[in-house]
């Protein structure tokens, strides 16, 4: 059993991706492997996410979406396969993510857990101020600054886990369900803030999540994954234009016919999933 | 978008609030009551002895008590006994206090530290630390020493305990986000396990002081020529009965007012508490 480190750095710019127009590789995923005792959690898994680009995962639960986003943030290692990240930009953290549930720390103001990133890296304290200041306002939260955790709905907590990726200014952003405990007014009202914000700056997005019409919502790519053990059961690009309007798209046509494509591979997954 | 964030979170405010008058008044009430209590109590004492109901060479009128307490206030007696207790207690509660955070934290965050030294503690905690004392003054002496180190071992054992849990308690996913912003290893413990802990941290702090407390009053009747628990011994050995009530009403306030300081602490470092689900 090799013991492959989890992430390579790799600079070299030439290589483009295949599937999506153009753009270099960010993230290249090759042959990635995990076992925990025994078990196989993802088998396999190789796929290239072009530098820019809002990539979904999909797939069924139990399928290794989580494991797969711990191995990309670092917070876990592949048993074989490898994982690299190209041109890293300097001076930048490789990664940020917005974990899956409460993340925020209850002990800190909502201002302090945005900052918390750029505190880590000791950014200076001016800079802290405009960027924080900045993604606190993009996510409607500046009156709450001074606020804890506790005193803010489920929504707004996980809008002070997205101020406080987008601030740390990380390459990749790595979220994983993080509104999978949101009702849906609420979900459609994050998804569309989300989809503002990275317009700004267009960071290369992976994006765990369970729900299709999210996943076609959000994604440039969507990465339908098996059941366990977890492989790439199939890669679809989803060619809707940006930006794109939460709610207005689901009017439109080509929408109802990806969903409905994605739904298709997800079927047997999904039963497969339950019968087990 | 405004006024839709509004109408999640005013209702949250405008509840939490409402809760909020709705403890104070309760509380208002219940320390009306703290206060009216005991005075009844007192006043039942009061008349007690002086009718003659019950033996007051065992239980002098409080009024007498009160006579002899102001007598030793003049004297400078009390207050020197008071300062000398008071000062082995904080000099004790720091000295075991902060090894024993620290202990817990490094306990809480390392599994091998953790595995080394609980058993250590499981196995000395149970001991008696009255019974100790003996052993504590063969070791450091009739002197100081042998006092605060009594109070240090009171407070090390809660509050390493306590903080140990409290890190334990804490979600992993807090410990991973650390990770995931860069946080160096003091900074976790800065950021992450000292703060997540604290709730815990202060439980084991009023433990410590408490017991504290109870330590030193045994040790300052050995071998010891100030402080309360010495005011107390010496009353007993001159038959001075009211003394020995001013000393033991001297150590009950010292207590109180020890809860009284620790729970104001404990609102102002923890300001998140009462909300963790």
């Amino acid at each position: 059993m090799t013991h492959a480190s989890s992430l390579n750095i790799v600079r070299s710019g030439a290589e483009v991706s295949p599937g999506a127009a153009s753009a270099p590789v960010k993230i290249r995923v090759d042959g990635l492997t995990r076992r925990y005792d025994g078990m196989t959690v993802l088998d396999d898994v190789t796929f290239d996410i072009a530098d820019g680009k809002f990539c979904c995962v999909v797939g069924p639960s139990g399928c290794g979406k989580t494991t797969l986003l711990r191995i990309l943030a670092g917070l876990d290692t592949a048993t074989s396969g490898s994982v690299s990240v190209r041109n890293p930009a300097p001076g930048v953290p490789g990664n940020s993510v917005v974990f899956q549930g409460d993340s925020i720390f209850p002990w800190m103001t909502v201002w302090d857990n945005a900052a918390y990133g750029l505190k880590m890296r000791r950014v200076h304290q001016s800079q802290i101020r405009s960027t924080v200041g900045h993604f606190l306002d993009q996510t409607g939260l500046t009156k709450f600054a001074h606020m804890y955790p506790h005193q803010l709905s489920g929504g707004m907590r996980q809008r002070v886990s997205i101020a406080r990726a987008f601030a740390n200014d990380a390459e990749i952003l790595l979220m994983d369900e993080p509104f999978s405990a949101l009702d849906e007014q609420n979900k459609t009202i994050l998804q569309d803030e989300l989809l503002r914000i990275w317009e700004e700056h267009r960071k290369t997005v992976v994006f765990i999540t369970h729900s299709v019409d999210e996943a076609v919502t959000l994604g440039d790519q969507i990465i339908v994954m098996t059941a366990q053990p977890g492989r790439i059961k199939k890669i679809i690009d989803v060619p809707l234009q940006r930006p794109r309007n939460v709610v207005e798209l689901r009017h439109d046509r080509r929408y109802g016919e990806i969903v409905y494509e994605i739904w298709g591979h997800l079927r047997d997954e999904v039963e497969k999933a339950r019968q087990r | 978008m405004t006024a839709f964030h509004d109408s999640i979170s005013a209702p949250r405010q405008a509840s939490a609030k409402a809760a909020r008058s709705h403890r104070n008044t309760l509380s208002t009430r219940d320390r009306m009551m703290g206060v009216l209590v005991p005075l009844v109590l007192l006043a039942i004492w009061e008349l007690a002895a002086q009718l003659g109901w019950i033996d007051v060479r065992f239980f002098p009128a409080p009024s007498n008590v009160a006579k002899a307490m102001f007598t030793s206030l003049r004297s400078g007696e009390l207050l020197t006994n008071t300062e000398a207790t008071l000062q082995r207690l904080v000099l004790g509660f720091v000295l075991g206090g902060l090894p024993g955070l620290a202990v817990g934290i490094l306990m809480g965050v390392y599994r091998p530290l953790r595995l080394i030294f609980d058993p250590l503690i499981a196995a000395t905690y149970p001991i008696p630390k009255s019974a100790i004392l003996p052993l504590i003054l063969l070791i450091f002496g009739l002197g100081e020493s042998s006092k605060v180190v009594m109070v240090a071992i009171g407070a090390f054992y809660p509050i390493a305990i306590n903080t140990t849990s409290g890190v334990r308690e804490i979600s992993p996913i807090y410990f991973d986000v650390g990770r995931n912003f860069n946080a160096s290893r003091w900074d976790i413990f800065r950021t992450v396990a000292l703060p997540g802990a604290l709730p815990f941290i202060m439980t084991g702090a009023k433990l410590g002081a408490g017991l504290g407390l109870i330590l030193i009053s045994i040790a300052e009747m050995m071998g010891a020529k100030t402080g309360l628990g010495y005011m107390i011994w010496s009353a007993w050995e001159t038959f001075d009965v009211e003394q020995m009530y001013v000393g033991l009403f001297v150590v009950s306030l010292i207590g109180y007012l020890l809860t009284v300081l620790f729970n104001e602490l404990e609102r102002r470092v923890v300001p998140w508490k009462g909300a963790s689900k």
